[in-house]
């Protein structure tokens, strides 16, 4: 059955669908930047892998070290990109990485109002919900509503930080290390760190009883 | 105090309140907030002049600057100690007298 191909889609493999004036505009400009010899098809491709190819693993490996390792805790605190390529993550491309660790007392919650940073190397791409007005708008003025969403209720005594990504700066929280995970290895620990955990809008998955 | 130094850590900054064309890191919301310096994070180069295709130099000094969430929103829970850290760049900022955090 025959069907349109958007400009510059030709190479697309894939289902086609109806292209909305953005992804037009998108298909016109990736044509165009080809046609120019500014990039590649190979390199647009490799790009794509690449960011498919990065997921919040990254940070829960991380986290679940920190939580296991105080040592290893207080060196990725102290400069987290050096301890990124120790662990062979690749976290070139981050301006700057700060580390904030949730307590007792402090919670902190990531946002970017002005568009959509976010640690990519470290948690892959940003879900939806993070790049959405209304979380974007909510998470700083009304961010103890937005955790109550995502199922979280907080005491009132409990001190919560919004950190706004503005500039360079791109930030990892976290969690705390739920109850009764004394016993478990790094790799049992990994798997409780969620995406949204490291965002800071939930917690870390409770241990599951055996 | 700004200049050659820098802001301090610790030190209470206001927010300037200018509008400016073009691409700017500094929120709406933010703006004619008075918040303290947390810490410095080094000098980076200028968005406003790379959104536009410059070479962002010089560089310029960038801010963890902490704000009482209550002294952001009205009607945010007075009692509350909840705060927002936004990043801002240093000629977004100007002294004032409000006390830290």
């Amino acid at each position: 059955m025959a069907h349109e191909h958007g400009p510059g889609e030709e190479h697309e493999a894939g289902p086609r669908h109806e292209l909305s004036h953005w992804a037009k505009r998108a298909y016109a400009m990736r044509a165009l930047l080809i046609e120019k010899g500014v990039v590649t098809e190979e390199d647009i491709r490799q790009q794509a892998e690449l960011t498919e190819s990065r997921t919040p693993a990254n940070g829960a490996r991380l986290v679940a070290l920190a939580w296991t390792e105080p040592e290893f805790k207080a060196r990725l605190v102290a400069d987290p990109k050096k301890v990124c390529a120790e662990m062979g993550i690749d976290a070139t491309t981050l301006n700057e990485f700060v580390i904030l660790e949730n307590t007792d007392r402090v919670r902190h919650m990531v946002v970017c109002t002005l568009c959509s940073c976010y640690p990519r190397p470290i948690l892959g791409r940003p879900p939806d919900w993070y790049k959405s007005f209304n979380y974007r708008k909510r998470a700083v003025n009304d961010p103890r509503g937005v955790m109550r969403e995502f199922g979280l209720e907080l005491p009132d005594e409990v001190e919560v930080r919004v950190h706004d990504s503005t500039a360079d700066m791109r930030y990892l929280v976290i969690p705390a290390r739920p109850a009764g995970t004394e016993d478990l290895s790094v790799e049992e620990l990994e798997k409780l760190v969620t995406r949204d955990s490291m965002i800071g809008v939930m917690d870390a998955l409770p241990a599951v009883p055996e | 105090m700004n200049g050659e130094e820098g802001f301090r850590d610790g030190e209470a900054v206001r927010v300037k309140s200018h509008f400016k064309a073009g691409h700017v890191r500094t929120p709406f919301y933010i703006k004619g907030k008075t918040g303290w310096v947390e810490r410095c994070y080094g000098e980076f180069r200028n968005p406003e002049s790379l959104g536009h295709g410059g070479d962002g130099l010089p560089r310029v000094r960038l801010y963890l600057v902490g704000f009482r969430q209550k002294d952001v929103w009205d009607g945010y829970d007075a009692a509350s100690q909840d705060k927002v850290f936004v990043d801002i760049f240093e000629h977004w900022l100007e002294p004032a007298a409000q006390a830290g955090p």
